[in-house]
């Protein structure tokens, strides 16, 4: 431990720890803007770009930034001199003369970090004015918006993008004022292998990274007598939504979201959760398929549209071992543009899919050409839980007062094994569940997989499926993901089975779930509500969800028919590494 | 090729060739053949006198050695002859092909070509004399050998001094010398060079590096591309010495890919080292290896800082990344490294040689040894000099440099580079010092020292330094990427006339902000000149404010073009005038009508009559 001094006030702090760390053991919260830290998962983004956190240690030449500046034995740390304040101010005052000033419209008003700061340091004119960045806005693909004329330089898109991720397509280029965060030769992102995971926009602390927002689609369609209109809502959305509306983090809203949903005018309120009931029907006769054959293993989950994008660019060699069932949103999509359409007997152009989802990477998943059939797309729109808050505050429904209500059938009754797909490592255990029943013939009690929940980045497990050991492994996070490829790759896995998601902790912590601002607790908060609303109900695996059943008696016939592969499962493409 | 392992055999080698060379040659020409040498047209003077040498019968007699820069920049083509009996030598400027016959045939006086008074002290070799300012141990070799030999390095006691310490001194004798000498980093930041040796030697780890910076890139800085362009191996030298004394077997030299000249001589003496066994496994029998590689930076001056230039090295984007660690601790991919600037190895062989004592006497007591500078600017003699430390500037300026150009009168001199500062005639009599400087409010910087005399405008000159530092920013830091595109802003609104005491005081207090928040050295540093010129020529910027002239009448929008009463009327100016606003009669004084004028100069440079003022 290292004992130093804060504003003269004695302090403890361990070694290698900065000056930032150890002030927030006195309860002083020294401004930070560049500065990120996942504590979950272990993650410090420590550039020192912005200047803003600068404190005085005596004897030093010049401030120090306390984000990045090592605390030493007996270091004297004053962290609102004057010339703190007037440098602090400074570096604001100058991020403030070359970022846009147009608040009001900008699609992080309110939550914004810069903003937020200016307003705590009272920052109430504009000091410096002069050129401003110019650069071409990127719009060209379906899930993230890139506006660098408002990235301050922080960094934490490349972050997210090369160290957490490895998807490695963000770089600074340029020098000094011209300088800003762009992709190879400045390309769109559409013309790169960015897997539109939307980390980079979760990481963003300003408007610079937002995503493509589609909520007037979704009010056009509403609005649209001659269509019928059904949403689906992802499992993470209902354990994050509440927090748009200040209910505390964990708060399960699944009743007050889907009364919401039919008070804005859909037809219909499904359950993506039916939909992963679905898949785990499909993927779990795939595994087992393959178990008996000892082929193809080990087989990995492919409900994660980032992680399909991931592979198909980064491990082009290894497009046979991924499960081709669809994902829950795509398998949702194409039953109700056939099994349901027919059930109500309108046609599949008739109606309108909406998604509400926590990720970005879907809306990029529901425009992929293979899920179109005949001109019509299985998943029209698809907005994050984000838009849909903005959606119901625009409506003026008052959230937090709603009365719960139900989804509607034939497609929204779900097992608690379809609620957990939310949370890394709950694919796998849904699996697990239904292959313990089904390898073994009987009813397994057990059924709660501890070994493969918690939030870590890497998980392996060996569990017992019916008398017989299993490998299994998870990651969560692309770059995690890499590490258990490269495995494969070189031929040292010996597991059977592999979970992965694109986003660390999985789809609670998508790219398009409320900001957290690097407050992790949340997202551990997020995850055990999915498991309380697991344990809350009533049936938990999913082959026993009576509308799964149904939907086999009457449409699909059995798990891997040939029909079943026609609506759920799909087929990978290889893409350039680049 | 013979193979040199052991003191001995480099002694004899070295022997032999000094023997072989004096022979029978009675006369040197030693031709400038550095960069701005063959820029300035000495290649065919070299071929000239080469192919005259054989048309006399004289190649027994006479040798012809291409070397590197001679310092004599403004005189390019130089060439020095050598009698090498008397061992007395002269130097000619501004050869030409028609002059390389006369200087063959010591007629030299009949081709009336210009000769360049000039004397050099060699403090290596125990010459001395009172009268001369310049003493030479970085630069000891350049202009004196061929590059491209080895021979020519080995005969000027090369290798010598790795020699002595592989096989005579263990590690920590190398590194007590160099911390014993004084030495200071050459690049700018004058940290003692042996302290850096020590930190990175005091580490445990199973890989350490040697890098040599060779990113020079201030503006009018080009000590260090003399050096590797006139003498190569003596860095060469150098850095595996400082590998033996860090325990470190890699050596880097990072040198920018516009030096394509140094480039190709370092190959060539890497190549030459490795085939006479100077550079590689084993060296001198005493078991230690070492190898270096050339890496190239691709033109960014934030580069030479060396996180920055760590991280180009390693392949990613060159910027400087914060400290501590510091490199010695952990650096090139982890390792314990140091840099070390190209005129800092350049000193060490010497100190090796000669022992910690005799560079000592050298210099001043906090700054021993001597310092390399490009005097360049409005000043008679452009040039590389070598002078010890605790020289004054008007000994460099006026006597070195013979005065400012024209007769003009001095105004200040900017040492330390783009980030350095202005030093006016009050302070020209201060013996000059890493400390000294920096109580001037400038600093040494890497050598680059730019005169400026009475038609340089201050407001500008900050202007020019800082669209430098505005270019060369990484980026990365609030403070420089945005702070000095600002204070840049704001001297241009001085300089068009929107100047206000408000900006004045904003660019002060911005400019201290970004002193003392921005991450590295560059940033650090950039508003110096904003600040000195501030210091040192407040009355300049209260002119551009208050009266909305500019004294030295360089800013254009500042100035105005009048006809006076010697103009006879013909007409050139008006017709030279891109916006037509010049009219009157043939024969007739012409008028310029204010209002359109856009103070081009154009009308200005066109009379004949010095009927225009600039006022």
């Amino acid at each position: 431990m290292i004992k130093l001094r804060i504003n003269g006030m004695p302090v403890m702090a361990e070694e290698n720890s900065t000056i930032l760390q150890a002030a927030r053991k006195l309860d002083i919260k020294i401004p930070t803007l560049c500065h990120m830290e996942l504590e979950c998962f272990n993650l410090e983004h420590r550039i020192g770009s912005c200047r803003v956190c600068v404190v005085e240690v005596s004897g030093r030449r010049n401030l120090a930034p306390a984000c990045c500046t090592p605390v030493e034995e007996n270091m004297e740390v004053r962290t609102h001199t004057l010339r703190a304040i007037n440098a602090r101010r400074t570096m604001l005052d100058l991020l403030l003369s070359n970022h846009p000033k147009d608040c009001l419209t900008c699609e992080k008003n309110l939550d914004c970090e810069l903003q937020a700061l200016a307003q705590e340091m009272g920052l109430h004119r504009i000091i410096y004015k002069g050129e401003q960045s110019k650069h071409k806005i990127d719009l060209a693909n379906e899930s993230i918006v890139r506006d660098m004329n408002k990235c301050i330089m922080c960094r934490r898109c490349e972050t997210a993008c090369n160290t957490i991720q490895t998807v490695g397509i963000l770089s600074g280029i340029k020098r000094g004022f011209n300088s800003t965060v762009s992709t190879a030769s400045e390309k769109p992102l559409v013309e790169t292998k960015c897997t539109f995971c939307g980390q980079c926009v979760a990481a963003c602390p300003v408007g610079a990274l937002t995503e493509m927002n589609r909520t007037y689609d979704v009010w056009r369609a509403l609005n649209d007598e001659t269509k019928h209109v059904i949403v689906q809502t992802a499992p993470a959305v209902r354990v994050a939504l509440g927090e748009e509306f200040g209910l505390e983090p964990g708060s399960i809203s699944t009743g007050k979201m889907v009364t919401a949903l039919r008070m804005l005018g859909f037809d219909k309120v499904f359950d993506t959760d039916f939909a992963a009931d679905l898949t785990i029907m499909e993927e779990t006769t795939e595994f087992i398929q393959r178990l008996k054959e000892n082929k193809n293993l080990p087989i990995l989950t492919s409900c994660c549209p980032g992680w399909v994008k991931f592979f198909e660019h980064q491990f082009p060699d290894l497009l046979h071992i991924p499960s081709t069932a669809k994902s829950p949103q795509q398998m949702f999509g194409a039953m109700a543009k056939t099994y349901y359409a027919k059930k109500i007997g309108v046609e599949a152009k008739e109606i309108t899919v909406v998604s509400v989802m926590p990720c970005l990477a879907k809306k990029y998943e529901a425009a992929r050409s293979e899920f179109t059939r005949d001109g019509v797309r299985d998943v029209d729109i698809v907005i994050s839980t984000r838009e849909l808050a903005n959606m119901l505050k625009e409506a003026g429904i008052q959230f937090n007062d709603l009365r719960n209500s139900a989804f509607d059938n034939p497609m929204g009754e779900s097992t608690g094994a379809g609620v957990i797909f939310g949370a890394t490592g709950g694919v796998l255990e849904a699996v697990l569940r239904t292959a313990a029943d089904w390898v073994s013939g009987k009813e397994i009690k057990d059924i709660d997989f501890d070994d493969v929940r918690g939030i870590s980045g890497i998980k392996e497990a060996t569990v017992n499926v019916a008398g017989k050991e299993i490998k299994v492994a998870i990651a969560s996070g692309l770059g995690n993901a890499r590490t258990l490829l490269e495995k494969i790759r070189k031929g040292e896995s010996t597991y059977h089975a592999i979970e992965i998601m694109a986003c660390p902790g999985g789809c609670l912590n998508g790219g398009g779930q409320p900001y957290i601002h690097g407050d992790t607790d949340i997202l551990e908060k997020r995850r055990q509500a999915l498991y309380e609303e697991d344990r809350e109900k009533t049936i938990r695996k999913s082959h026993e969800n009576p509308y799964i059943q149904k939907i086999y008696r009457e449409y699909l016939g059995e798990p891997g028919s040939h029909l079943a592969h026609e609506l759920l499962h799909t087929h990978y493409t290889k893409r350039k590494n680049e | 090729m013979t193979i040199i392992n052991t003191p001995e055999k480099l002694g004899k080698y070295g022997k032999e060739l000094k023997g072989a060379l004096s022979r029978n040659i009675k006369t040197e020409i030693l031709v400038s053949m550095g960069t701005c040498g063959i820029a300035a047209g000495t290649t065919p003077v070299l071929d000239e006198l080469k192919k005259e040498v054989l048309e006399q019968n004289l190649q027994d007699s006479v040798r012809i050695v291409p070397v590197g820069c001679m310092g004599i920049c403004h005189s390019e083509p130089s060439i020095e002859v050598i009698d090498m009996e008397s061992g007395q030598g002269a130097f000619f400027g501004n050869v030409t092909t028609e002059m390389a016959k006369a200087i063959v045939a010591k007629n030299i006086r009949a081709a009336g070509v210009h000769t360049v008074a000039k004397s050099w002290y060699y403090p290596e070799e125990g010459q001395n004399a009172e009268s001369v300012l310049q003493a030479r141990i970085v630069l000891r070799n350049c202009g004196r050998i061929n590059p491209e030999s080895i021979d020519d390095y080995i005969s000027r006691s090369g290798y010598q001094a790795v020699a002595k310490a592989l096989t005579s001194m263990k590690p920590g004798d190398v590194i007590r010398t160099v911390v014993d000498s004084g030495l200071r980093g050459r690049g700018g930041g004058g940290f003692p060079t042996g302290r850096k040796w020590q930190f990175a030697a005091a580490q445990k780890s199973d890989e350490k590096y040697v890098i040599c910076n060779a990113d020079e890139g201030d503006p009018g800085a080009f000590m260090d591309r003399a050096v590797l362009e006139g003498d190569p191996h003596s860095v060469l030298e150098a850095m595996i010495i400082a590998g033996y004394a860090v325990g470190s077997h890699n050596g880097v030299i990072y040198i920018r890919a516009e030096y394509p000249l140094a480039v190709k001589r370092l190959h060539q003496a890497i190549d030459d080292a490795k085939g006479m066994g100077l550079l590689g496994k084993n060296l001198f029998g005493s078991g230690f290896d070492f190898e270096i590689e050339l890496k190239y930076g691709a033109g960014a001056f934030v580069c030479g800082e060396e996180t920055a230039l760590i991280h180009s090295v390693e392949g990613k984007r060159g910027e400087p990344g914060f400290k501590p660690p510091f490199p010695a601790i952990s650096g090139l991919w982890k390792k314990p490294t140091i840099v070390n600037n190209v005129e800092t190895f350049a000193n060490v062989c010497a100190i090796i040689r000669n022992g910690a004592d005799w560079f000592k006497k050298i210099g001043t007591e906090n700054s021993p040894g001597t310092k390399v500078f490009s005097l360049t600017g409005k000043i008679n003699s452009v040039g590389l000099i070598e002078v010890p430390m605790g020289i004054t500037l008007r000994d460099i300026i006026f006597k070195l440099g013979e005065g400012i150009k024209g007769g003009k009168k001095f105004k200040a001199v900017q040492t330390g580079g783009p980030s350095g500062g202005c030093i006016t005639e009050a302070n020209l009599d201060s013996p000059i010092d890493y400390n000294s400087l920096i109580a001037l409010g400038s600093m040494m910087g890497s050598g680059g020292m730019i005169v400026l005399d009475e038609d340089d405008c201050m407001v500008n000159i900050a202007k020019f330094f800082l669209e430098f530092t505005l270019d060369e920013s990484c980026g990365r830091c609030t403070p420089c990427r945005i702070g000095n595109k600002r204070l840049h802003e704001m001297l241009n609104e001085i300089t068009i006339g929107n100047g206000t005491h408000e900006i004045l005081a904003k660019l002060r207090k911005l400019s201290e902000n970004i002193k003392d928040t921005a991450l590295c050295g560059l940033g650090q540093t950039s508003p110096n000149p904003v600040l000195s010129t501030i210091k040192n020529f407040e009355n300049e910027y209260l002119e551009h404010i208050d009266h909305k002239k500019c004294p030295a009448k360089v800013c254009v929008k500042l100035l105005s073009y009048e006809i006076n009463d010697s103009c006879v009327g013909c007409t050139l100016c008006a017709r030279n005038c891109p916006v037509a606003c010049i009219s009157g009669e043939k024969k007739q004084k012409h008028v310029i009508d204010q209002k359109k004028c856009i103070r081009c100069g154009v009308c200005y440079e066109a009379c004949k009559f010095h009927a225009i003022d600039k006022n």
